[in-house]
């Protein structure tokens, strides 16, 4: 397959175009997408680049099919994925319990507007819980929640790498300031940096002659019995589980001695680091925790830091109304420090926005 | 004891297989399993079910097959295909999963002419479920959802498949109705079905009128002047489109 990127290049790009350019990188092959604010421009530089690459898409008449047509090229053996947000997310909930039952390995970027309903097209972290925890299952996915355009970059390679070795269906879960906003980042070809991109394979469609050289598959995702069900769900979360220590990622500032830990994700997570620069400088000993998958979470490494700093607090800030704070809780069962949060649903945090509501709780 | 002559492409250790006596997935199912073994496509063929009846036939044919939600199986089929052109995708489905929960895919694929064959079983109403009505329950017909009987100014008449299909699709689709009535013609419009997309021309549909004595509640008599006296009075059997030929009235 024909290299995307050359030398790596410094780019002055929106979100968007850098997860085309990531999946191009990454040798997805084909896209299905359907419009919906704010990750449009991922399909819009996909059309444009894709042909020059020998890549596909398709437009789908909604996300229902475009999770679906999603789900049929991987079973067919090709790197395929879509791109969502809001209500659309909400559609594609379905497609992706199918990719979970069936262990395909979809790869979806979920650039959440605000909510309920329709809500904004502009901006939220309101599709958190959806997107770690949607769909009639267990939430059986690994989520990545991206910070930056060079993090949007770096794990749409990865997401596709981590789906197609673990089975699991991914998510690169930004938002519409992060989709639509232009920051530098350098893009480079996996390959190049070592990254060795794991190779797709079908499971239908296969070589051979059937009843001859192979038997016919046959994939399924009902069945009759209560217990065969239970098998399937337990094997799933044994290997989930057995995955967890492996994908599991954070990034953790200053905890060492801190008296209140700041935990977001996403963006708002740049927000937080400077607002614990500046509680330090006046005096103030902050540190800073942030998850970066969501599912699975990093449980140990966030009571490790609490249990080293001997922190007294915790504050939760988020753009929404405490999706993040619930995960947060029922990670941490059984602590008994106190967590506090800012919540603000729908709109952006800046660091004065946390560096006051510390002050205020300290 | 000495098994009855299958198909090729029939999967022999899945049979005898799981539909009611007297429903007509059977016979279509032996028509495509007949279709597909003289157009020696077994190795190329993707097999795609719904949910409902259509479902137990996952493991049907000894040929690559998967399963999907509740009319997701048209979208699941063009995933594959655009993904391999070189694989022949047959989507199988009921009534209930093509024209009402499934509508936008079938009506979209169609529009886009997807190169994938659709078999979609008529037999008025949701059999799995336990027999509510279906969007193509005939007027006045009683299910568990219409025990008046369906009455048109409140639900509408029922769906006319392959007419609206032929309305929005190019001239190389193929759209034909068939019954299990009539079992050399259904197997010939499923073979027309199968050609049609094996030659890379377009969308290529056939509804098939069959039988539900279970939901019905009908002896087997009873359950045949249904399928021939009123279904197919009411739905006319037919080629509505055939690229490859004339088309048979």
């Amino acid at each position: 397959m024909q290299k995307v990127v050359g030398d790596p290049r410094k780019a002055f790009i929106t979100g968007n175009e850098a997860v085309a350019w990531a999946a191009l990188a990454a040798k997805a092959e084909i896209m299905f997408g359907y419009p919906i604010t704010p990750q449009n421009e991922v399909m819009h530089y996909w059309t444009r680049l894709a042909p020059k690459y020998n890549r596909k898409f398709l437009q789908t008449e909604d996300e229902l099919s475009a999770g679906f047509t999603t789900c049929g090229a991987i079973q067919a053996g090709k790197k395929a994925f879509t791109a969502t947000a809001g209500p659309g997310n909400v559609l594609m909930q379905e497609p992706f319990g199918m990719a979970e039952a069936m262990r395909l390995p979809l790869l979806a970027v979920i650039q959440q507007r605000g909510g309920p309903s329709s809500g904004t097209v502009v901006y939220s972290q309101q599709e958190v819980t959806l997107t770690t925890f949607g769909g009639n299952g267990e939430g059986h996915r690994i989520v990545y929640s991206t910070s930056s355009h060079q993090e949007i970059f770096d794990y749409v390679i990865k997401g596709f790498n981590t789906a197609w070795k673990y089975r699991f269906p991914v998510f690169v879960l930004g938002d519409g300031y992060q989709a639509k906003m232009r920051e530098p980042l350098e893009m480079y070809d996996p390959e190049d940096r070592g990254i060795e991109m794991v190779k797709p394979y079908a499971l239908v469609g296969l070589d051979g002659r059937i009843g001859e050289t192979r038997e016919p598959q046959h994939l399924c995702n009902i069945y009759s019995l209560e217990e065969e069900l239970y098998e399937v769900v337990l094997k799933i979360a044994g290997d989930y589980d057995a995955m967890t220590p492996e994908v599991v990622e954070y990034e953790e500032k200053e905890c060492e001695d801190a008296d209140i830990i700041v935990v977001s994700h996403g963006v708002v997570s740049r927000a937080a680091d400077d607002a614990v620069k500046i509680l330090r400088s006046q005096g103030i000993k902050a540190g800073y925790f942030r998850p970066i998958t969501l599912r699975p979470f990093p449980q140990k490494q966030l009571r490790e830091a609490l249990a080293k700093s001997g922190a007294g607090k915790i504050l939760i800030a988020e753009s929404s109304y405490g999706q993040l704070e619930r995960l947060t809780k029922q990670e941490l069962y059984g602590e008994t420090v106190p967590i506090k949060s800012l919540l603000m649903p729908g709109v952006g945090i800046v660091d004065s926005d946390i560096v006051n509501k510390v002050k205020s709780i300290m | 004891m000495v098994a009855p002559a299958m198909p090729k492409s029939w999967y022999v250790p899945s049979k005898p297989h799981k539909f009611c006596p007297g429903c007509g997935h059977g016979i279509t199912l032996k028509a495509l399993g007949e279709a597909i073994d003289e157009l020696d496509i077994q190795n190329k063929v993707v097999f795609g079910c719904d949910i409902g009846c259509s479902l137990l036939a996952w493991n049907f044919f000894a040929c690559d097959s998967t399963q999907t939600h509740h009319g997701r199986t048209t979208p699941v089929m063009v995933g594959i295909k655009r993904a391999r052109p070189e694989l022949i995708c047959v989507g199988y489905m009921g009534d209930g999963g093509g024209y009402s929960i499934g509508s936008q895919h079938l009506l979209n694929s169609a529009v886009r002419n997807e190169k994938i064959t659709v078999i979609l079983i008529n037999n008025t109403n949701y059999g799995m479920t336990g027999g509510q009505m279906a969007p193509t329950t005939l007027p006045g017909q009683i299910t568990e959802t219409t025990p008046y009987g369906r009455d048109v100014e409140v639900t509408g008449y029922p769906t006319k498949g392959p007419e609206f299909i032929a309305e929005i699709t190019p001239e190389n689709a193929y759209v034909a109705r068939a019954t299990v009535s009539k079992y050399k013609q259904l197997k010939r419009f499923i073979k027309n079905a199968l050609r049609n997309q094996e030659q890379g021309n377009g969308f290529s549909f056939v509804e098939v009128l069959s039988t539900c004595p279970t939901n019905w509640r009908t002896s087997a008599e009873q359950t045949w002047h249904f399928l021939e006296d009123k279904m197919e009075k009411y739905f006319p059997i037919g080629e509505l489109k055939n690229p490859l030929g004339k088309g048979e009235k």
